[in-house]
């Protein structure tokens, strides 16, 4: 099979004797860094380190699963397992993952700047976000917090007295690391693009990751509200929330989701980004439609404001407001299908090839696409009301942020991975790693659209026996998939020492990242760049490539 | 633009050092650039500030209407001359953080210090004031939950009040609870307001910030003008829900 | 490079800030006042509204929006924006549920 990967003759080739990574030695040089590339290394350590957790309580969960009866866990250690599996891969997964490592590492490249532009408050994100995961760790150990990652109250506030306030304390934390990295990158973005770096220049990885931001600076504080409200309504018992003293419960509601909903776009249009870059350096073809994709980006910020009682069709909200709800559900599903058009066009007639950022690619096309029709599908009251609540719900969520945005994470750290660490991983082991993880993913979440739409309760780990035959299918899908999962951590540890080294651009890509050294100097440039061509310009690259010199004497 | 080839070493010469001020940072092409940056960075975390108070006052517009009558009836029970005061003292101290950055940026050492001092003062009148209003809500039993009593709701001392029916009068548990909450918030921005002007001050008698380097000062008065409009707004929907007509 | 705001170069002086002090101060009576005179349906209607008359000319003038660039303009907007939708598409449920308590 044809592959663009072009590294550098491995006889005589060498890492850069001077990057970011030994800019500087000893644990304090990293742990009071204000370079945004060792900053975004730390958050890969950590970020890894709560995934894996989060998975290994999946892992109980699906165990737990394969008999109908209750009989591996105690109910309420159930209800701890799937909180905590929620939580930790949201809050400490899923939302940090690509702006965290990817896009700390990568934004300032791409605009061509120095560095973020507030290096000390990135560095502070990274220690909320670790603060954050001491707290939920120490609920974890504590006993757990079984109210679900959604804290749905009066449950949380009145009925439970399981470390509620620590989760949410780690949650509210969190929030403000995720909060300050938007600032950081609107800023950035905004103010410290080079010269001749025109917004309608810059990759679609921005653009995604603008929008990103933005929904992260004016949609997490709301939810660092209801948190305090919650904290309250516990420790003084007020009646916000308490229908007994007046409050109302669909309150929390309105405000959690207000924060929730645009939080499910937080983490896909990061990895909407990586695609964008991915999909168009495997097939050798400028993205098509580029000012539809970058406002469809936007639009999605946008629109995914106002959108978040869909969460709540059958909790009480009046009929009239659930309808303008379900319609204007719909319309934010615009945008989404743009870009998979466009991203789909972009494919055709390009010079395709496979490698393995480009697999996980495909993965995501055609699992977000399955998980975001099935949203559509939930947006419609009328079918929400028989599905909501069901393993429909988790089937579709997990279809688009596992196999969504999982995959995309993987795609971008496979893509950027020669670039952080100036070294290749092992393409073969790679390659069927992602094919792995593809066919773990549908064996583990197809049947459970399957068991939703027969009426199967989310959230019980009691089923009636008919449903045990697509459980065990699910099960068996998540041991591969966890060895999907696993097998990168093994063979990307590998390549730091064994790799192939990568040279500057691996992949031949054009964005601005890939025409300086494999691994970056701390300043990035020598020389601010002046950009003069417009995004993905192949023709550029050839014209660049052709008359490049790399070798010396 | 190739950086792969050679690697030189990336220290500066020590003539370009001089040629910009010691405040820059290396990440920053000039001292525009980075006071720019730097003050919309501060409009931001005031956009995530809009929206955390945003929780708190959809809390309030949603009781207001359920409750109405216990609303007014508590809101009538906060002094409106406290309040006018401290409203008042609060937008004097906004007038004085902005003098203040006026001698920042005219290079007043004098005129900032006196100006950062007047607003701590300020800053401390505003809660003082509203210690002594916390205290007084003490004493009558409004305080929510710990010793609310009814007795004031159901059977007021003031003709012109309307008694309330004693589930009516409970409700005003939430009016309270909201006014503790949103002005302790609110206060709790004021305290670490107030802590960061004393460092400010200190900072500006050493001459930080009348060499040019007005960001910080600009920034800081952002944030305080930012507590001010909360508060502009906290007044007329706490204290002055439907007060009763002057004779 | 991104467009200078033009920010640094425009200082306001301390007459402005004398004159935006004298009609915050103008306006907190006004409302006060209001206060006491029953208005009916209007009540709200006012005090809201001089607290938002307030509240721009401090944006305005403390805070020197009327000086800054668009960008920055646009940003407040966004916020206060964001806020308004908040608001009113929860107060959309509230509104349209039980007739009873309203």
């Amino acid at each position: 099979m044809s592959t663009i990967l072009n590294l550098p003759n491995q006889q005589d080739a060498q890492l850069p004797k001077l990057s970011y990574l030994n800019d500087g030695y000893g644990l304090k040089s990293w742990l009071l860094t204000g370079d945004h590339k060792r900053i975004a290394m730390l958050y890969l350590i950590s970020i890894t380190f709560f995934f894996f957790i989060g998975a290994a309580f999946a892992g109980v969960i699906r165990l737990e699963l394969l008999t109908p009866q209750p009989d591996l866990v105690a109910s309420d250690t159930y209800n701890k397992l799937f909180t905590m599996h929620g939580i930790i891969m949201i809050f400490l997964f899923l939302v940090p993952s690509v702006p965290a490592t990817i896009g700390n590492f990568v934004l300032p490249i791409m605009v061509g700047a120095k560095d973020l532009a507030f290096p000390k408050i990135n560095l502070l994100s990274w220690y909320l976000y670790v603060g954050a995961g001491f707290f939920i760790l120490w609920a974890l150990v504590a006993g757990g917090v079984d109210t679900g990652w959604t804290f749905t109250t009066p449950l949380s506030t009145h009925y439970l007295n399981t470390n509620v306030m620590t989760a949410a304390v780690g949650v509210f934390i969190a929030g403000f690391s995720s909060i300050f990295t938007g600032l950081n990158f609107i800023v950035t973005v905004h103010r410290m693009r080079c010269p001749g770096m025109t917004w309608f220049r810059l990759p679609l990885f921005i653009w995604a990751h603008y929008a990103t931001s933005i929904l992260m600076v004016l949609g997490t504080p709301v939810l660092a509200i209801t948190l305090v409200l919650v904290a309250l309504e516990r420790t003084v018992g007020i009646g916000v929330f308490d229908p007994t003293k007046g409050g109302d419960p669909l309150l929390f509601q309105h405000l959690f989701w207000f924060y929730s909903h645009p939080a499910v776009y937080i983490m896909i249009l990061p990895g909407m980004a990586v695609i964008s870059e991915v999909i168009s350096t495997f097939s050798r073809k400028r993205v098509f439609g580029y000012t539809a994709v970058a406002f469809s980006s936007v639009a999605i910020a946008v629109f995914g404001f106002f959108v978040w009682a869909h969460h709540m069709f059958i909790m009480g909200v009046s009929n009239y407001s659930a309808l303008v709800f379900s319609l204007l559900t719909m319309l934010v599903a615009v945008p989404s299908a743009i870009k998979i058009f466009n991203w789909s066009f972009t494919l055709y007639k390009g010079s395709i090839t496979f490698e393995t950022p480009m697999l996980y690619a495909f993965g995501f096309m055609g699992l977000f696409t399955i998980g975001g029709l099935t949203g559509v599908f939930l947006g419609s009251m009328g079918m929400d009301i028989h599905l909501t609540e069901t393993y429909f719900i988790v089937a579709h969520f997990h279809f688009v942020m596992v196999g969504g945005m999982l995959m995309a994470y993987l795609a971008g750290i496979h893509f950027w991975w020669p670039k952080m660490t100036g070294r290749m991983y092992p393409e073969s082991m790679s390659k069927m790693s992602a094919v792995i993880t593809f066919v773990g993913f549908i064996l583990t979440f197809f049947p459970q659209f399957i068991l939703g739409y027969l009426g199967m309760p989310r959230r019980y780990h009691a089923y009636p026996p008919e449903f045990q035959v697509l459980n065990v299918l699910s099960t068996a899908g998540a041991t591969v998939l966890g060895i999907g999962y696993l097998l990168p951590m093994l063979y990307m540890t590998w390549s730091l020492k064994y790799g192939k080294i990568a040279g500057s651009n691996p992949w031949q890509a054009t964005g601005l990242e890939w025409q300086i050294q494999s691994p970056p100097l701390t300043e990035n440039f020598i020389d601010i760049p002046v950009m003069d061509h417009e995004a993905y310009d192949y023709d550029w690259l050839a014209h660049k490539t052709e008359h490049e010199v790399t070798t010396v004497g | 633009m190739d950086s792969q080839a050679i690697v030189t070493g990336h220290e500066e010469s020590p003539e370009a050092h001089q040629a910009h001020p010691p405040y820059l940072r290396h990440h920053f092409v000039t001292v525009e650039q980075q006071a720019e940056t730097a003050s919309f960075g501060m409009w931001l975390f005031l956009l995530t500030e809009i929206m955390f108070f945003g929780g708190l006052f959809m809390a309030y517009l949603l009781y207001r209407n359920w409750y109405y009558d216990a609303f007014v009836a508590s809101s009538n029970t906060l002094g409106i001359g406290l309040g006018t005061t401290n409203t008042a003292v609060l937008i004097l101290s906004s007038f004085t953080m902005a003098m203040g950055v006026y001698s920042a940026e005219t290079r007043n050492r004098k005129g900032l210090l006196t100006s950062l001092s007047l607003t701590i003062l300020l800053g401390l009148v505003f809660l003082g004031i509203k210690t002594i209003e916390y205290h007084e809500k003490y004493v009558e039993h409004h305080i929510p939950g710990a010793n609310f009593s009814v007795e004031d709701f159901v059977h007021p001392t003031d003709k012109r009040d309307v008694p309330l029916a004693p589930d009516m009068a409970q409700h005003a548990q939430l009016f309270f609870f909201l006014y503790f909450a949103m002005t302790g918030m609110h206060a709790l921005h004021m305290i670490i307001g107030i802590s960061i002007l004393f460092v400010l001050f200190v900072q500006a008698w050493h001459g930080a910030y009348t060499n040019g380097h007005t960001s910080t000062i600009d920034n800081f008065g952002l944030y305080w003008h930012f507590v001010d409009i909360v508060w502009i707004f906290l007044f007329p929907l706490l204290y002055l829900i439907s007060r009763h007509p002057l004779k | 490079m991104s467009t200078p705001t033009g920010h640094e170069h425009h200082i306001v002086g301390p007459k402005i800030y004398l004159l935006i002090l004298c009609a915050l101060l103008v306006l907190t009576a006004t409302t006060t006042g209001a206060a006491f005179i029953n208005m009916g349906v209007f009540s709200p209607i006012v005090a809201l509204g001089i607290a938002c008359i307030k509240a721009v000319l401090v944006i305005l003038f403390f805070m020197h929006i009327r000086y800054s660039s668009k960008v920055l303009m646009l940003t407040v907007a966004a916020g206060f924006f964001t806020f308004l939708v908040l608001i009113t598409m929860t107060l959309c449920d509230y509104i349209s549920r039980a007739w009873g308590l309203w």
